[in-house]
């Protein structure tokens, strides 16, 4: 009698197993990258032609000692207030040119915040997270600054459209216009953050 | 009473198991897609600090890294305990870096040799010592931008 029904079929239950080795395998492997961090810019190698010559009051000089503690502005800070502070120094507005300040308008602090320059200095045994932290609340005085700026201007955080704008993803008539809102709240407040060479302990 | 008498004694049907392969090929492709292959076997620890403020760290094919930390305990035998630079898969010296940021910028297409970044990933207990002479290595360099890779989290974190 003829064969009917065509070829037998493959048994497939063992396809799971197969499946299952290499989800294991993949499972194992993974590593979820860490890809985030503080993007920093470093001061290029020849100094400026020109001496710029800077008021002494536009700058915020921030020490970080080998023990880890604080000095901003000669004076003992913690950590946690390192932000408030530095955001007070950026926001001052001294000589009133500014008109989006919202700082106090002290004469001896900074004049506006294209002026302002935050100066960061640190000891050679400063511990590297004690730096990251320092540099984590600096940026995120700058941070808040232009999210309240960005706010006001088109009703959503700078950080939100940055990362927007940044992301290779975003099509590119979305980046377009946001290019120059991004510019414009940069310009606002320019972060102006300098790293002196480290001190030697003594 | 026929009508009882032919009902099944309770057995339960079985649970066809026929779209479970389709469960775990999914699974799989997720986790086939997902997975970054690691090029270089870390040699230190790096326990990374955390940080708020992050950015995302886009385009893979632009990062240099330079891993800074203890040696592990393989070889701490070898090379001690104080904090030691890995550049790809050994150690090096500070004055290392230079010569390994212009080969890798080299090995990289012409229109990426500008816009190349540096991604510092260093161990948390490492000193600002170390880090600020990799720093003057790649101003000498001119390889300006570099991002410090964090973990995303609290940065107080850090101080305890």
């Amino acid at each position: 009698m003829a064969r009917r029904g065509g070829p037998p079929e493959v048994n497939a239950g063992s396809m799971a197993d197969i499946a299952f080795l290499l989800l294991i395998f993949f499972l194992v492997t993974t590593t979820i990258e860490t890809d985030a961090g503080l993007d920093r810019m470093l001061p290029p190698m020849e100094p400026p032609d020109t001496d710029v010559v800077i008021k002494q009051k536009n700058i915020f000089t921030v020490n970080i000692n080998k023990s880890g503690q604080l000095l901003a502005e000669e004076e003992l800070t913690n950590l946690k207030d390192l932000r408030r502070k530095a955001m007070a120094f950026l926001d001052n507005g001294g000589d009133g040119t500014c008109n989006y300040c919202k700082g106090r308008k002290d004469a001896s602090s900074s004049d506006n915040p294209t002026k302002a320059i935050i100066s960061l200095k640190n000891d050679r045994e400063t511990k590297y997270g004690t730096y990251i932290t320092v540099q984590n609340e600096l940026v995120g005085a700058y941070n808040d600054l232009r999210n309240r700026e960005a706010q006001r201007l088109f009703g959503r955080d700078f950080t939100d459209m940055e990362a927007e704008f940044l992301n290779p993803e975003t099509p590119s008539s979305i980046r377009d216009d946001l290019k120059p809102k991004v510019q414009q709240v940069q310009e606002l407040f320019p972060q102006k953050l300098s790293e002196a060479e480290t001190s030697t302990s003594n | 009473m026929s009508k009882f008498t032919k009902k099944k004694d309770g057995d339960l049907p079985a649970v066809s198991t026929a779209s479970l392969p389709d469960i775990v090929f999914m699974l799989l492709f997720f986790f086939m897609t997902v997975t970054v292959m690691k090029d270089s076997s870390l040699m230190v620890e790096n326990v990374l600090p955390n940080a708020s403020e992050v950015k995302k760290l886009e385009k893979k094919d632009r990062v240099l890294y330079i891993y800074v930390g203890r040696p592990t305990r393989d070889y701490q035998k070898v090379f001690g305990t104080e904090p030691k630079i890995q550049l790809n898969d050994k150690f090096a010296s500070v004055t290392d870096i230079g010569p390994f940021i212009l080969e890798e910028r080299a090995k990289k297409p012409q229109e990426l040799q500008n816009v190349l970044t540096t991604a510092l990933k260093v161990d948390k207990n490492a000193n600002m010592g170390l880090i600020s002479d990799i720093k003057q290595q790649l101003r000498k360099v001119n390889a300006l931008k570099v991002n410090y890779t964090t973990y995303e989290g609290d940065a107080f974190r850090n101080i305890e």
